[in-house]
């Protein structure tokens, strides 16, 4: 599953981070800020209305991601 | 095909000390501790990334230059600014010298993300001294991290520091003053070799110093959440947000009133100061109606912006701005712009040019665009002395209680329309461009902490003299020159009404009349809009000096805002207030858009579309009014 569908208030760790073919450069930029393999991952809230952007805590830093952002992050519970 | 880059030899000469670390480390704060208010404020060459350089004095006595480097996550560059921190540290930036030193700033409370950064800067070979900054903040979360044993894991010193309170900062210069920083080999930098991309090896590495100092977990809870659960709840949130937006607007209009009152009485002694001192004739008609009466109808509304810039950095340096951005994001995705241009446009509240310039950290080319677009239809503080020269002459002071009035209603109602028209126009362009790649946004949300006063002061005090720079400058010299084209020529012997009806002034007012008739400008108005192409608290000053110099001496020394009240009509008053919502009287703007999009096309579609506008508007808002009977 991907960061994206992850309920709201549940932990995941953090397995890959994928790029839609379109924004190759996201892998490293989301590497950079911290989604890296073994971090620890949980949505805090999502943005109104819609559920998009989302507020996801990485490790120790809280940052808003969008929605098509959260996908490229696969998770595992 | 590769150019090597030659090195520079006009760098300045000096040791340098560069302060690197993520955004929100807390680098500016310490480099204020370091420099004090021994700084320069400029840009990068080649490009309008704000240059931050100060100096500092040793323990030993030895000068040495810092540089406090945009925050950055990585050493590859995502934004403009975080490729000019790596391109100064690679020793690859135009005009910049490779640093001597660098002083890697890390939040003590999130080593697990930051310290990745310093493995990065250590790579490169430069001598790294590491700030543990708000160490207080991670003792207070059950974190107290040992510095001693970290600079032992890292082979780098630490030093514990806690910039926003000066904490720290004697042992920090001790440990600078080590000359064996300072005077080791050079190091070349391998710009080749991709040092600093190896971030999975870097996080491995951070996860084991953080075992060894016992920190290998996560935070509980902190104050920060509890407060996000409010601030950024799905409805709380945004009525906040749209609190503290109107709270700032009413701030501007009632705390300003009496440093305003004081400068008015004092432009008005300094008046008549001059007509008792200096004999009747041209000299005194240039000090008195040009010189003071246009300058003083523009500094006193100093204390406006004074405020205005103030609860933007108090917004700013608390952490609650990327907030804004992340509710509005929703709102602003849908007309086509990304939540991070909600910062460039909340800066263009004080002035478009900074916010233009802050367009630079979103990531794509068409977002950028598009949020310069609309930055300078947000009201700029510039807007504020026309605005509450004519809400004060024209919208009586009524009140509603709690704090509220008719006159602050209305200001925030010019703030609306400008926000209404930036999100207007920035659908129309999202409905008319095609856009392939997604937005990104990927914004932190830093922990929340109370802002330092120097801090802000320091802030407050860079606006300022940029706003009397321009005072002294371009609005001092147009003032000068519009008394002179409404001083001459001399009426003709004889002649009915007042001088200046026969002068240059008076006959260009007229020509301009016929364009803004329609929209219900008189000649006074027409002719103060020229030289407030130049800006647009121009007009003001303009209006002072026409008003000046066309009434009779006892009035002269009154303020602008009667002499308007009775000369003009309602609906005149809301066609020019309509006007300047949208009319793109800036020079230094299109200016400004001309160098960050690199050509003509820009300030020139920019102009035509906001006169456009602001044609369209003024003439809406004076036949309605006329029509109602205003």
């Amino acid at each position: 599953m991907t960061l994206a569908d992850l309920p709201r208030g549940s932990s995941a760790i953090v397995v890959s981070v994928r790029a839609p073919p379109e924004a190759p450069e996201w892998v490293e930029w989301l590497e950079a800020i911290g989604f890296l393999p073994g971090e620890q991952v949980r949505v805090v809230t999502q943005g109104m209305p819609g559920g998009d952007p989302l507020v996801v805590r990485v490790g120790d830093s809280t940052f808003a991601l969008r929605r098509v952002e959260a996908a490229c992050v696969t998770v595992q519970l | 095909m590769k150019t090597p880059v030659a090195p520079l030899n006009f760098q300045r000469r000096g040791a340098l000390l560069a302060l690197v670390g993520n955004p929100n480390a807390g680098k500016t704060a310490l480099f204020n501790q370091l420099t004090g208010a021994r700084q320069k404020v400029a840009n990068y060459a080649g490009v309008t990334v704000e240059r931050k350089e100060g100096t500092m004095a040793l323990p030993s006595g030895r000068p040495i230059r810092v540089l406090d480097l945009p925050g950055a996550y990585a050493l590859n560059p995502r934004s403009e600014d975080e490729r000019i921190t790596a391109d100064v540290l690679f020793g690859r930036a135009q005009g910049e010298k490779r640093p001597d030193v660098v002083l890697c700033v890390v939040d003590a409370s999130n080593l697990r993300r930051h310290l990745r950064l310093v493995l990065a800067v250590k790579r490169l070979g430069l001598p790294v001294v590491v700030a543990l900054n708000m160490v207080d903040r991670a003792a207070a979360r059950g974190r107290a991290v040992d510095a001693t044993r970290l600079a032992e894991l890292l082979g780098v010193p630490v030093l514990p520091t806690v910039a926003i309170r000066g904490e720290g900062m004697a042992a920090l210069r001790e440990q600078l003053d080590d000359s064996t920083l300072w005077d080791g080999p050079m190091v070349a930098a391998h710009a080749d070799v991709p040092v600093a991309l190896d971030l999975r090896a870097d996080h491995e590495t951070v996860q084991r110093i953080l075992e060894q100092l016992g920190l290998d977990t996560l935070m509980p809870e902190t104050p920060s959440d509890r407060i996000d659960r409010v601030v950024l709840h799905p409805l709380a949130g945004p009525a906040i947000l749209a609190l503290v937006l109107f709270l700032v607007f009413q701030a501007v209009f009632a705390w300003a009133e009496w440093p305003m009152s004081v400068i008015e009485a004092g432009t008005a002694w300094l008046a008549a100061g001059v007509r008792s001192l200096v004999p009747d004739g041209l000299l005194q008609s240039l000090l008195a109606d040009g010189v003071i009466a246009g300058l003083g109808g523009v500094i006193v509304f100093l204390p406006q912006i004074v405020i205005l810039f103030f609860f933007i950095l108090v917004l700013e340096e608390s952490g609650y701005l990327p907030r804004g951005a992340f509710l509005l994001d929703r709102v602003m995705g849908g007309v086509g712009l990304s939540g991070r241009a909600f910062i460039p446009l909340l800066s263009s509240f004080a002035c478009a040019i900074p916010g233009i310039m802050a367009a630079r950290t979103i990531p794509q080319s068409r977002d950028r665009w598009v949020t310069i677009m609309v930055a300078p239809l947000m009201t700029c503080s510039a807007r504020l002395p026309v605005y509450t020269l004519l809400i004060g002459a024209f919208i009586p002071a009524h009140d509603f209680g709690l704090g509220i009035g008719l006159q602050g209603l209305v200001l925030f109602g010019l703030y609306l329309a400008g926000i209404v028209g930036g999100v207007a126009v920035a659908w129309l362009l999202h409905r008319f461009t095609t856009v392939r790649t997604p937005r990104t946004l990927m914004m932190e949300l830093p922990a929340y902490h109370w802002p330092s006063a120097q801090d802000i002061l320091l802030g407050l005090w860079q606006r300022v003299q940029i706003f009397l720079a321009r005072v002294g400058g371009i609005i001092l010299t147009l003032t000068i020159l519009l008394w002179f084209l409404a001083t001459f020529p001399a009426p003709p012997e004889g002649a009915a009404g007042p001088a200046i009806e026969h002068s240059f002034a008076g006959m260009l007012g007229r020509a301009l009349t016929v364009v803004f008739e329609p929209i219900g400008f008189n000649w006074q108005i027409s002719l103060a809009l020229v030289p407030g192409m130049a800006a647009r608290e121009v007009t003001v000053s303009a209006l002072a000096t026409v008003y000046a110099l066309q009434v009779t001496d006892e009035a002269a020394a009154e303020t602008l805002q009667p002499i308007l009240a009775a000369d003009w009509s309602l609906p005149t008053a809301l066609s020019l207030l309509a006007w300047f919502v949208f009319a793109p009287q800036c020079l230094s703007t299109l200016a400004t858009v001309r160098r960050e999009t690199g050509g003509l096309t820009g300030p020139a579609l920019m102009a035509a579309y906001l006169f456009a506008l602001a044609y369209l508007a003024s003439f809406i808002t004076y036949r309605t009014a006329l029509a109602l009977g205003a």
